[in-house]
């Protein structure tokens, strides 16, 4: 009878298992090896031996497990420096930029204030300088949009150029090591994050920072506002909130982090700064941010696997000279995947013929309801609380 | 003769809620059926079934005995079947001619031909539209003939109305139940979705009621009576007075001169508005939808800029102050609450992301210690409103989004009592609720007024206005029209100053 009953229709789900969740997300995430070891196949490698090549590159040796780190560090700091700014749905692409931003401040101090100063002082200095610097980069397109409702997207995207922009110029010019060579000197040591591990302390501080985050936007007033603004701006107003000045806030903060990102990068992680010294962390970071769903905690995670394939991609063009190109085509089929697998756990497909018989269980759960006018009469807790006081 | 319409075993679900229960229902020409039920009935998703909004999961829809297939509006028009929807589909900028014309397959755009027919219908059933008037130009009932015009146009001869009345003047609500009948005479089968048990009396031949999904009878609207259709609808019979007690000891609590604003394109709002609300009495707040009751209430919450105008407040035993200038949180911590339900009813007011304890958090966030929230007390009051109300929720966690209507403004209305305000401001408090859960609201005000508290009630239903109020306010394109003593005044008396500006004129 029914005829043209679409072959697939999508129905919205109600709230899953959190197993089922998790279940679903690791299916995606086998499907997306599977596909790319047939993508090993196609260019003549021995998928086993690939996967093996990429994990052994990573994991096996201490030198690899520090290699990851070192990558996993600024994709977990500007994760946590986006996460408030998500969550406040103000979309700030330009974390490329305020990173660049806060590595150029930091390194002012690193190259011409070294002298004279504890190691400590100038390391405090530099991170603070980082961060009043990546602040006040992100906190131009926080000011404009609560001003005259100007779109953060582009704004924030256009900036990171002119960031990039400014520290080339450094490098060609003021700051320019020998003459003609486009490069900034290594900084001193003093100026140099002290390692643990063997790995710079940046990754204590983006541990730490972690944790404050969660604390922040869970239980502090600042994160309630955030989280109330990302849903309705009307609602916001409403509950007296100060709109503008949230938003500039989080943004600062956010920018203040990244900045501090610049800052490990710089002293941590090259030791001297350059134009593309954020090395696509700012973007990286947006996935991270997506994937781990703004938890702070799942954020550790997800940089550490990104940072693992990135580490296994570099592993595998040395060890079995697969081109760079091929893991870059794998690591987007699995981000592809783990985001697309959401859908999944929204909407559940119902294909044509298949009627689902009337589960009992969702038969309404009968209420036993009061009568109005029993409502009406009874006394309200508050209420009551009220009359006891006055006793 | 094969039935119009006619529905066999129809289910609908979404997620776990069952919209429709293998419904059976039929419609014949000539008729104007009635389809009545409380919000989440299941009205709407029926209807929209044979719209081809939405696709049966069970079940088996005929028209004119055949069955068919309905997987998209176009289908439905090709049935002959066309919906008039709550929200109007119409391009601003183009004329009533221009609309109709929008979408049609015929190959080329004769606007002259389509004016032209516009004119004919128009005539034929007596709506009186010009086809070259721009839509900006019309008023809300004038949108709504082009509606009803685009799908006769169409060659609808079944029409779904869907709550038509909500958004008319009763002398409207007349105009659009002359036309009915009008198209009735001419062999159209129309079914008009309402919850209002007068218009379903006075303009259905035959009435059928759903209630939880469910249908559960349909009988000859002159064999039946209100007292009977609502038992039907709520499941029980339901006391329909409202207990309204003579204000103890008025005093003016709230005083108000000379207010004008504008919205953000410049447009008048509110124009010279005054009026006196008394600490004691429920005073209402009648008008057309867009005169200006949301600016109003806005405007005493703080929320919007005014561009003349005082608002003094006095609060017992403390001095009058003026509440032009303050900010919200020390409008609200002076005692004025506002419990504003906006049309998706979460835009103002509520975090829908969030569970109850968030929301309730809204009102205290600031008390909280240091930079750290209080989580303790919103949970608390959580938990009160949630058992007082008695809110239906599988968690208090529950994202309030996920809830359905009539809970979701007991969160917002049980928070706003809960702050024991001197002053309780609500908007559409009952909008799409039902019976029994609008009562409960009813009687929540009715407590506050014995309280003392004065209460601004912004309502859309005048036969609730007449018995919960003490006084009525009526605006009209953003003026006091007038305001009226709601023991003594009559629904024609209101509806008069509803559309004429000025009012004593």
């Amino acid at each position: 009878m029914n005829t043209k009953e679409p072959l697939i229709r999508l129905a919205k789900r109600e709230d899953m298992a959190r197993s089922q969740m998790w279940a679903i997300r690791l299916g995606a995430f086998l499907f997306a090896i599977i596909l790319g070891g047939l993508i090993f196949f196609l260019v003549d490698s021995n998928p086993v031996e690939a996967y093996g090549t990429m994990i052994a590159g990573a994991l096996g040796k201490k030198s690899g497990l520090r290699q990851v780190a070192k990558l996993a560090i600024p994709l977990l700091g500007t994760a946590l420096a986006l996460a408030p700014c998500f969550k406040m749905k103000y979309w700030n692409i330009g974390a490329e930029g305020q990173i660049t931003m806060g590595a150029a401040a930091a390194s002012f101090f690193a190259l011409k204030c070294y002298q004279g100063l504890p190691s400590v002082a100038l390391l405090i200095i530099m991170g603070i300088a980082s961060m009043v610097f990546g602040a006040f980069w992100a906190m131009i397109p926080a000011y404009f949009k609560s001003k005259w409702g100007t779109n953060e997207t582009l704004f924030t995207l256009m900036l990171n150029y002119i960031a990039i922009g400014i520290v080339g110029w450094l490098q060609g010019g003021p700051w320019e090591g020998k003459p003609g060579s486009q490069i900034i000197p290594n900084f001193d040591t003093k100026a140099v994050l002290p390692k643990l591990f063997g790995v710079h302390i940046g990754w204590i501080i983006v541990l730490v920072l972690s944790v404050v985050m969660f604390i922040y936007l869970e239980y502090t007033k600042h994160g309630f506002e955030v989280a109330v603004l990302g849903e309705s701006e009307n609602t916001a107003r409403y509950a007296g909130m100060n709109v503008a000045l949230v938003t500039v806030r989080t943004a600062a903060m956010s920018g203040a982090i990244a900045g501090l990102v610049g800052f490990m990068l710089a002293s941590g992680t090259n030791q001297t700064l350059f134009s593309g010294i954020a090395a696509g962390a700012g973007f990286t970071a947006i996935t991270v941010c997506w994937l781990s769903q703004l938890n702070p905690f799942a954020m550790i995670g997800i940089s550490v696997l990104l940072a693992v394939l990135s580490k296994g991609a570099s592993t595998l063009q040395t060890a079995l000279s697969i081109p760079a190109s091929v893991s870059d085509i794998i690591t987007g089929i699995i981000l592809l995947s783990m985001l697309g697998c959401e859908f999944f756990i929204n909407y559940r497909m119902i294909f044509r013929g298949k009627h689902e018989e009337i589960q009992k269980t969702m038969a309404k759960p009968k209420v036993e309801e009061t009568s109005a006018e029993e409502i009406g009469q009874k006394v309200a807790p508050w209420d009551a609380a009220e009359e006891k006081e006055a006793e | 003769m094969e039935h119009a319409v006619e529905f066999r075993k129809i289910t609908k679900r979404f997620g776990s809620v069952i919209a429709n229960n293998s419904v059976d229902l039929y419609l014949d020409r000539g008729i104007i059926m009635s389809l009545l039920g409380e919000n989440g009935s299941g009205k709407t998703t029926l209807m929209n079934m044979l719209a081809g909004i939405y696709f049966p999961d069970e079940g088996q829809i005929f028209v004119d005995g055949k069955p068919v297939t309905i997987a998209s509006p176009k289908d439905a028009y090709d049935n002959g079947i066309g919906m008039v929807h709550q929200h109007f589909m119409l391009v601003d900028v183009f004329t009533a001619a221009e609309n109709v014309a929008l979408g049609l397959e015929d190959g080329k755009y004769d606007m002259k031909a389509v004016a032209a027919r516009v004119q004919e219908i128009s005539d034929k059933y007596g709506f009186g539209i010009d086809p070259n008037k721009k839509i900006y130009d019309m008023s809300v009932s004038e949108k709504q003939t082009v509606e009803i015009i685009k799908i006769l146009y169409r060659g609808a001869d079944i029409l779904i109305l869907d709550e038509p009345t909500a958004v008319l003047t009763p002398q409207e609500t007349q105009n659009l139940f002359k036309v009915m009948k009008n198209m009735k005479e001419d062999g159209k089968a129309i079914i008009i979705i309402t919850h209002k048990l007068n218009e379903v009396m006075e303009v259905s031949d035959v009435v059928a009621v759903l209630r939880k999904g469910e249908h559960i009878k349909t009988v000859r609207t002159n064999e039946t009576n209100p007292d009977e259709l609502t038992e039907w609808m709520v499941g029980r019979a339901v006391e329909l007075d409202i207990a309204r007690l003579d204000p103890v000891n008025p005093t003016p609590r709230i005083t108000i001169a000379g207010l004008s604003c504008r919205d953000s394109e410049g447009v008048k709002k509110l124009d010279d508005v005054g009026f006196i609300a008394y600490g004691g009495e429920i005073l209402g707040i009648a008008g057309i939808a867009g005169s200006g009751q949301k600016e109003l209430l806005e405007a005493i919450a703080g929320l919007r800029h005014l561009d003349s105008g005082s608002i003094i407040y006095s609060p017992e035993g403390a001095a009058p102050q003026e509440l032009v200038g303050k900010t919200p949180m020390e409008i609200r911590e002076a005692g004025v609450a506002m419990a504003f339900v906006p049309e998706d009813r979460l835009g103002m007011g509520l975090v829908g992301g969030m569970g109850m304890p968030g929301n309730m958090m809204l009102r205290s966030w600031k008390q909280g210690k240091g930079i750290f929230v209080d989580k303790k007390a919103p949970e608390k009051l959580a938990e009160d409103v949630y058992k007082f109300l008695e809110v239906v929720t599988p968690s208090l966690d529950y994202p309030v989004r996920k809830l359905s209507g009539g809970n979701v403004q007991k969160v917002l209305v049980g928070r706003e009592i809960a702050s024991s305000p001197t002053v309780l401001m609500t908007a559409y408090a009952v909008r799409g609720l039902d019976i029994n859960t609008s009562y409960v609201i009813y009687n929540l005000m009715a407590g506050q007024k014995a309280k003392g508290v004065a209460v601004i009630f912004v309502g859309e239903d005048l036969d609730v206005l007449l018995q919960l109020c003490d006084r009525i306010l009526v605006m009209c394109d953003g003026k006091v029209s007038g305001i009226v003593n709601a023991r003594t005044t009559t629904k024609e008396e209101i509806g008069l100053l509803m559309t004429s500006e000025g009012g004593n004129k």
